[in-house]
């Protein structure tokens, strides 16, 4: 079958590909765009490691359809380092450790690149809040918090 | 199996009518795409409803709101007026699921995943919202209520689309409000909930009221006789007792592993009881 094909912005370049119709964005993401970034934890919503942004909005990638991101803008993990330069959240995740396996650590990246947009200096309430579509099973949380708080510092202060 | 994003709903009412396998409708995909996943549904048509113009947007009409079947619950906590106008329903729309999930799920999708549990259900009942349905006869505008007909089942025919849910225009000191048990403080679902929204006069007399319990029964229970044992008094102790007594004994729960057949009685009348105290005070009732 030859597919549906889409043309659409990731992370700022257009990119073209051709999906099955019934193929969910983060599958082609990960296996033919080579964008490995975001994870496949539950595949059905519930875990938050294949988060990417779509036009804006904070979503599952594994709840999107390859079909659907025609004519949109897509965000993911690999788009948050310019270059060598690491993202602040990305640099302040590393120095606070808060990641341990790492399967989770996109997925909150993105959230929280996304929670930092909308609010730039949001309470530890927030912050938690706003993760909480975001599960990490090795560390815990509040590394990922604390390591949240700290890039919304230099951000602000950026 | 094929996939199409028709630009409008009488093409999209067309495609669904003809079509000779299962079809499905793909607005927000949060549950869709999870069954599709699991195995459960296996369409032969998904009609993607989001570039049919108008869909996405909330638009302020003469008689109140019109919010279009493609509208993510996030953009319902992102419009002040909606919320001004409908605490309640948007409270309910924004317990559905994660910030993630929030970016995508619409409550008409709710409305027709049918589930007894669906959180934006009961305050859209309480509301007295209407769904606006558009099918290869025409278009009908219905009661919410007379969607979900049992859990997973509607009432919609083939070929039949919710194209929007309305929302009156508010009149004077009315309000509403939406509560639901869950075992954690977020993302799971209800074990009973509970939406009121009431109207009341320049005293604090209550004029209109509309009670709806979900999670506790095969679809969400609007229940008259709690809406009318509130109607012509103010919202005092005896009028909170008898509330709480009348949605309990409507409750025909089931027992399950989030919760009891007693347990969801007794909570039903509390959330019941809480959220009527919400409603009141948002209407300016002292």
């Amino acid at each position: 079958m030859a597919g549906i094909a889409v043309s659409t912005v990731i992370n700022g370049d257009a990119v073209e590909y051709l999906c099955q119709p019934d193929e969910p964005l983060l599958d082609v993401l990960r296996d033919r765009l080579g964008l490995t970034g975001a994870k496949e934890g539950c595949g059905t919503g519930d875990c938050g490691a294949c988060s990417i942004i779509l036009d804006d909005r904070l979503v599952c990638s594994c709840l999107v359809l390859g079909a659907e991101a025609e004519g949109r803008r897509i965000e993911t993990v690999e788009g948050m380092a310019q270059g060598e330069t690491l993202h602040p959240l990305q640099q302040k995740f590393l120095e606070h450790a808060a990641l341990q396996c790492g399967i989770c650590t996109p997925g909150f990246l993105i959230a929280a690149k996304d929670l930092l947009a909308k609010n730039p200096d949001p309470t530890e309430e927030e912050i938690r809040f706003g993760l909480a579509g975001n599960l990490c099973r090795c560390t815990g949380y509040d590394k990922i918090v604390r390591a949240v708080q700290d890039a919304a510092h230099v951000m602000k202060g950026a | 199996m094929r996939y199409i994003r028709p630009l409008s709903i009488e093409d999209a009412v067309g495609q669904l009518a003809k079509a000779v396998g299962p079809a499905a409708i793909l607005a927000g995909g949060s549950d869709l795409l999870v069954r599709m996943k699991g195995g459960f549904v296996e369409p032969d048509l998904i009609v993607d409803i989001k570039s049919i113009a108008g869909l996405s947007e909330i638009r302020e009409t003469a008689d109140g709101f019109s919010i279009g079947a493609a509208v993510p619950c996030a953009v319902l906590g992102e419009n002040k007026v909606l919320k001004q106008a409908w605490p309640g329903v948007v409270e309910a729309a924004k317990l559905i699921g994660s910030k993630q999930v929030q970016g995508r799920c619409t409550i008409t999708g709710n409305l027709c995943n049918a589930s007894p549990a669906a959180d934006s259900v009961p305050a859209l009942v309480a509301a007295g919202a209407k769904a606006v349905v558009v099918g290869p006869a025409g278009r009908r505008t219905i009661a919410v209520e007379a969607v979900p007909t049992a859990p997973g089942r509607t009432s919609l025919a083939k070929g039949e689309i919710i194209e929007a849910i309305l929302l009156d225009k508010r009149p004077p000191r009315a309000s509403d409000a939406y509560l639901r048990f869950i075992p954690r403080t977020e993302m799971d679902i209800a074990v009973v909930s509970a939406g009121v929204n009431l109207t009341l006069d320049e005293a604090g007399i209550i004029k209109a009221a509309r009670v709806a319990i979900g999670a506790a029964a095969p679809t969400v229970l609007l229940v008259a006789e709690a809406a009318e044992a509130l109607v012509g008094r103010k919202l005092d102790e005896a009028a909170l007792e008898r509330l709480a007594k009348i949605c309990s004994g409507a409750c025909r729960p089931i027992d399950d592993k989030r919760g009891t057949i007693e347990f969801r009685r007794k909570v039903a009348g509390v959330l019941a009881r809480r959220a009527a105290t919400t409603a009141y005070a948002r209407a300016g009732g002292k």
